[in-house]
């Protein structure tokens, strides 16, 4: 199960859908193992405006990930190439296209690269405990919360 | 006609097998309206500015055939290879077996070397989660949703929950419970074929949001797109392939149903 999954995810329990601490669900004891895939920087560019900014660093956070920038990349091609936004200009000056090249190269990591073979989701509102085993998560409830 | 993704490695004691409703709806994606259709739906606005990649739901994908196809061919079928793919199973071996045809057709690890070569890597696999319909599914997070759902009436159907999942864990008897809730839909084989409905405009993305559904005539598929016309002015519905053998029991069609938008006055 690759981590952005979990950003499309919540709670299965019905009542806790409407919860704003059922999102992201938390990972706890997770381990992880690292694939391979060739970085695609338009590909990645298509996924990031699908990325809950907020809920991904909680995940990153709780799986050890500390490259994750505060804000959202802006890739609309306005904001990058021009002098629209003059405040970003002296912190870019030296070698802003690496900079940029780097940021989205370890989201590249985290948010694709980067499987759950192990562990478990907790919701934040009911601390139901999901288990993966073998890179499955279990969203099966039981009778008494279906 | 698009490869077949293979899927010789899949346990048929446990897991539905590929069948005829499985291949209509590998036609039916592929075929020139329905690819028109979403790769309108779907098309890059531009290549200079970032267009959210889609995410394409299937639900109860068995031994994942229909998965594999429309995610190695994506480029085909939705005019673009950069798809987020998510599947969710009730059974468990389901979701293992769908995670390796998945894989090898999108890698090229089996006969259709072809298949290999159509997505070019993008496409994305994001997980296969052993699950109920879409329950672990954020509102509004799926732009395709597609459903082969146990649709062959019955007296009953067996719960798909935790409890049952464990109490008969590795047996015969569970084997074939996994096998039956595949196919059996209990009334009118339609139970859980409305639970999915029910859950649809929680699901669907509400501007691009579309989703699939196979029906048999026992369905009633011509009341079943009657109710969703009553879901009102958001939603449009439509059979768009009718198959089968015409005097056995088992005509299949598959529905069409998506998000359309209001007109915007001038
Ligand atoms: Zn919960």
């Amino acid at each position: 199960m690759k981590i952005l999954t979990v950003n499309f995810l919540t709670c299965a329990v019905k009542a806790c859908k409407s919860s704003p601490l059922s999102f992201p669900l938390h990972f706890q004891d997770a381990e992880l193992e690292q694939s391979d895939i060739e970085y695609n920087a338009a590909f990645l560019r298509n996924i990031l405006p699908r990325v809950d900014w907020e809920a991904l660093k909680i995940t990153a956070n709780e799986l050890g990930f500390t490259t994750v920038p505060i804000e959202k990349p802006d890739l609309t091609p306005t904001s990058t190439a021009t002098d629209k936004n003059p405040v970003r200009l002296p912190i870019n000056t030296s070698e802003p296209q690496a900079t940029d090249e780097k940021t989205m190269r370890d989201l590249h990591t985290l948010l694709l690269e980067t499987e759950v073979r192990e562990g478990k989701m907790v919701c934040g509102n009911c601390g139901h405990e999901y288990k993966i085993k073998e890179g499955i998560a279990n969203f099966l409830l039981p009778s008494h919360l279906v | 006609m698009l490869p077949t993704p293979s899927t010789a490695h899949v346990d048929l004691n446990r897991i539905y097998e590929p069948s005829e409703d499985s291949y209509l709806l590998l036609d039916t994606l592929s075929s020139p309206s329905e690819t028109a259709f979403l790769t309108h739906r779907f098309s890059q606005n531009s290549t200079a500015a970032p267009d959210p990649a889609p995410v394409v739901l299937e639900v109860g994908t068995g031994s994942g055939v229909v998965l594999a196809f429309a995610t190695a061919n994506a480029r085909s079928i939705f005019g673009r290879d950069d798809i987020l793919a998510i599947g969710t199973d009730v059974n468990r071996f389901a979701c293992q077996a769908t995670r390796q045809t998945v894989l090898g057709a999108s890698q090229g690890h089996n006969d259709n070397s072809a298949l290999a070569s159509k997505s070019g890597g993008n496409t994305m696999l994001l997980a296969i989660l052993n699950a109920d319909l879409t329950n672990p599914m954020r509102l509004g997070m799926v732009d395709v949703l597609i459903f082969n759902p146990p649709y062959v009436p019955s007296s009953d159907v067996p719960e798909a929950t935790l409890s049952n999942a464990k109490s008969t864990a590795g047996s015969f008897e569970h084997d074939s419970q996994l096998l039956t809730l595949s196919y059996e839909g209990g009334v009118d084989g339609m139970e859980v074929t409305n639970r999915l409905l029910e859950q649809l405009p929680e699901v669907l993305d509400c501007e691009r949001g579309v989703a699939y559904i196979l029906l048999c005539q026992q369905n009633r598929p011509e009341e079943v797109v009657k109710r969703i016309h009553d879901w009102g002015e958001g939603w449009s519905v439509e059979i768009v392939v009718r198959s089968g053998k015409v005097a056995g029991w088992e005509k299949l069609c598959i529905i069409r149903i998506w998000r359309i938008q209001e007109a915007t006055p001038f």
